[in-house]
């Protein structure tokens, strides 16, 4: 009887955590794979690069705030839109995660906007992109700030 | 001088809890009278040396002694000097520091308020928890060491991180840590039951106490650190699934298990095995929290950064302690025989269910969290595991959890019949319903229907039993008053640690309805949102001692009458060249009108307004549910102290 139970209780929860896997896993992605179209819309990911210098532009359209800048990986940048209020480190040149899905016109519409609390911090999935885009050999050192990443110069979103 | 007196305390606190590792052990299993004596003197020994180290830290922080490299980098001389003092454990090297000071407190309570136990079983658990301490102080000492001076020193600190400036972060650390730790103690008595090789109803009523001390802790440093995600991250949310908050969560939900699992052992002698497992367990899900997460394995927005052989230092410390005790669990749990068989009908049946369905939700919430990580690791897979899984897989887990918890305590030990004990909860069962159909109805909301049914059936259901107890209206009110005053009080702890429950998920329930907007408006201009008039009065600038604060002036109104006055602001410090949003929140208890203030551009500024509904329940129901362990420490025959003693009122934390 008791056997019963716990196999009851294990077996339950297994399958539910599995269940919910399927529906729920956000996969991360690199600027260069959403140029690629190789992700299909609708499907909720996580997309890390960093903010392209120049490329943050502001506006309000029916009183809610509405951000679009271009996340790069240095060899391609996707466009991402975002309504709502930017975490206080976002700044261009900054490594973030923006949580979302592509839109059926190839941009990608963010849901939220992640940069994490310490300017010289850069996101792992950053990492990641910009190992898979050849920018950063780890073997050659840590990586340089975030700032220097990019060609344009760099200002402060604060600005 | 006074980092080096530190730091030479911190290498004697290690020596001596070598000892107090060694010696103990030793005379327990020589049986050796002398060597088991020395272990209360190790341990306060051990205590006062790790307590003058801990000291030397706080001290070098307060007299803004920059040469020492864990101040200059996490203090600044510009800080009020309360913030100096918690800045010592805002850090990685402090807050270790500080969780070995704890662990010290727990031997010094074992020696303190264990007098009434075997001498071998009190000798073996400081034993073990000197052991504990020797790993990670040897830690400390080696690749964290918080005394290491910088040589030039500079002029002025770092300064602490601006979000970890605020009163409730600067409590809530000690508090979660005192949680974490505290099931050490458990942890303790289930290595030293081990290596007795005796397992029985007396080891149950001796853990019990650590356990809901701890427990109690635990609960308050959850509650506190979702409170301060709640208004200082200002995200409108108070919880978010992250690593470090489920870290902390894990040991809640096997912690709480452990607690119902040792009723079972004093009372019927039974699941002692299990029980034993889950101590380990429990401390174990501990350990990962603090150290996983700190040493940054788990990616969280709360890690520290850390350098890779602190990395591998905590790991094989990690598979010593926890390896070494589920080595110790296999080798000798046999002997630990079970006496008592029972039915699945009965009140150690449904503490069954309870630890079943616990250890279920542990399960998928560890699952979860450590998915990212064995997807990197097993398929090279960069992947997240977001809210929608924990909410998939833990709400359906809860809904029998939250079914049995009122159904439970009404049933008799040993054998019982479910009807007449669902028959006499038929009230509390009608009361959930029609809450949740009235909320159904009014709201359409499926999520706070099923969410208010469950809190009035929690709420009422954990009662049930002292009403049936007293005999409520049933026999003239006197009577009933005497009755209620004879309780025992863990029997009232119980209740009122379920009802605890109750509020909190009411809280959530309240929170799904929440309403929020983000605009951008100019000075002058109104939104509408929940049924309040949301005005922007002004911008004006207000200097502060380390940041200078754009403050946003708000009037919130209500069918033309103000209710609140509102100062949203963004405080910009210098030192650090960050920007962090102070949020503002007027509370009346029913609902939290909350306003964080974004960007300034073009004479327009972001505001995110929310109203969230019965928000501040969540951490009242939690605290609720900490006072109900209290009672319940409280009650006479659960003291670890002889229980003949009146004296022995302490509680132990």
């Amino acid at each position: 009887m008791l056997l019963l139970v716990c196999g009851l209780g294990l077996g339950s929860a297994t399958a539910l955590a599995l269940t919910a896997f399927q529906s729920s896993v956000e996969f991360f992605v690199s600027p260069s794979e959403i140029a690629a179209g190789a992700e299909s819309p609708g499907r909720t990911l996580r997309l890390g690069g960093l903010v392209e210098a120049g490329s943050v532009r502001h506006s309000a359209p029916d009183g809610h705030p509405l951000v679009r800048f271009r996340l790069t990986d240095g060899k391609a940048s996707v466009e991402v839109s975002y309504t709502g209020a930017l975490p206080d480190l976002f700044r261009e040149g900054q490594g973030i995660v923006a949580i979302g899905a592509v839109r059926p016109d190839g941009t990608f519409g963010a849901t939220e906007v992640l940069a994490k609390h310490d300017e010289n911090y850069m996101p792992k999935e950053v990492v990641e992109a910009l190992k898979k885009s050849g920018r950063w050999n780890p073997a050659a050192g840590p990586p340089p700030p975030a700032a220097t990443w990019d060609t344009l110069k760099v200002k402060s979103a604060g600005e | 001088m006074t980092p080096e007196l530190g730091h030479f305390a911190l290498a004697l606190a290690v020596a001596i809890a070598a000892a107090q590792a060694v010696l103990p052990l030793m005379g327990a299993h020589n049986r050796d009278a002398r060597m088991m004596a020395a272990a209360p003197a190790l341990a306060v020994g051990h205590l006062i040396a790790l307590a003058t180290s801990f000291g030397c830290l706080v001290w070098s922080g307060v007299v803004d002694d920059f040469s020492v490299f864990n101040v200059a980098e996490n203090t600044s001389s510009t800080e009020p000097l309360v913030y100096r003092i918690t800045g010592t454990w805002g850090n990685h090297e402090g807050s270790i520091l500080l969780w070995c000071l704890i662990l010290a407190c727990c031997g010094c309570a074992v020696a303190a308020f264990g007098r009434n136990l075997p001498s071998s079983l009190r000798a073996r658990v400081i034993g073990v928890l000197g052991f504990t301490s020797a790993g990670f102080l040897l830690y400390a000492l080696t690749v964290s060491n918080p005394f290491l001076r910088v040589w030039p020193p500079p002029i002025d600190g770092r300064n602490i991180n601006p979000l970890l400036q605020d009163p409730g972060l600067a409590i809530h650390p000690p508090v979660l840590y005192a949680g974490y730790v505290g099931f050490a103690i458990p942890f303790a008595f289930a290595i030293a039951a081990l290596l007795e090789g005796r397992v029985d109803a007396a080891w149950g009523r001796w853990v019990r106490p650590w356990a809901l001390g701890a427990w109690c802790l635990l609960t308050g440093g959850i509650a506190l650190g979702s409170w301060w995600a709640y208004y200082e991250l200002g995200w409108g949310g108070f919880w978010f699934w992250d690593p470090v908050e489920n870290a902390s969560l894990l040991p809640w939900l096997a912690g709480t298990a452990l607690l119902h699992s040792a009723i079972v052992v004093e009372k019927r002698e039974a699941l002692k095995t299990w029980t034993v497992l889950l101590a380990i367990g429990t401390f174990s899900l501990s350990l990962c929290g603090t150290f996983m997460v700190r040493s940054g394995i788990l990616n969280s927005v709360h890690s520290f950064a850390s350098a890779p052989t602190r990395g591998v230092f905590i790991l094989v410390l990690l598979a010593i302690v926890i390896g070494g005790s589920l080595l110790l669990f296999a080798m000798r749990a046999p002997v630990l025989a079970a006496s008592g068989i029972f039915a699945p009908v009965s009140r150690e049946g449904a503490l069954v269910l309870n630890n079943v369905l616990l250890c279920s939700i542990a399960a998928v919430v560890l699952t979860g969290t450590t998915y990212p990580l064995i997807a990197a690791l097993l398929f090279n897979a960069a992947l997240s595991v977001g809210p929608p899984y924990f909410h998939l897989t833990v709400v359906p887990l809860l809904v029998p959890l939250f079914a049995a918890m009122s159904v439970g305590p009404t049933l008799p030990w040993k054998r019982a019949d479910l009807l007449p004990a669902l028959l006499r909860l038929w009230w509390a069962a009608a009361l959930a319903a029609l809450v949740g159909i009235a909320v159904e109805a009014g709201l359409r909301n499926a999520f706070a229907a099923g969410g208010f049914a469950a809190a009035a059936w929690l709420i009422t259901g954990a009662f049930a039993e002292l009403v049936e107890r007293v005999r409520l209206f049933r026999v003239p009110l006197a009577v009933t008053r005497a009755r209620a005053a004879a309780q025992p009080l863990s029997v009232w702890g119980a209740a009122v640690a379920h009802a605890g429950m109750g509020i909190t998920v009411a809280g959530i329930a309240g929170m799904s309805m929440a309403a929020s907007t983000i605009v951008s408006v100019a000075p002058g201009s109104t939104v509408r949102l929940g049924g309040y008039e949301w005005t922007l009065l002004g911008l004006h600038d207000a200097p502060g001692p380390d940041y200078t604060a754009r403050v946003a002036d708000l009037r919130v109104t209500r069918d033309g009458r103000q209710v609140a006055m509102f100062h949203p602001s963004r405080r910009a410090f210098t030192q650090q060249q960050q920007t962090v949003s102070d949020t503002a929140i007027e509370t009346n208890l029913v609902r939290d009108l909350y306003a964080v203030m974004g960007d300034e551009r073009n004479g327009q500024v972001v505001l995110r307004l929310h109203v969230n509904y019965l928000a501040p329940w969540i951490w009242l129901g939690a605290l609720v549910m900490a006072a109900g362990g209290g009672l319940s420490l409280a009650d006479r025959r659960l003291r670890v102290g002889a229980p003949a003693r009146r004296s022995a009122a302490t509680v132990p934390a």
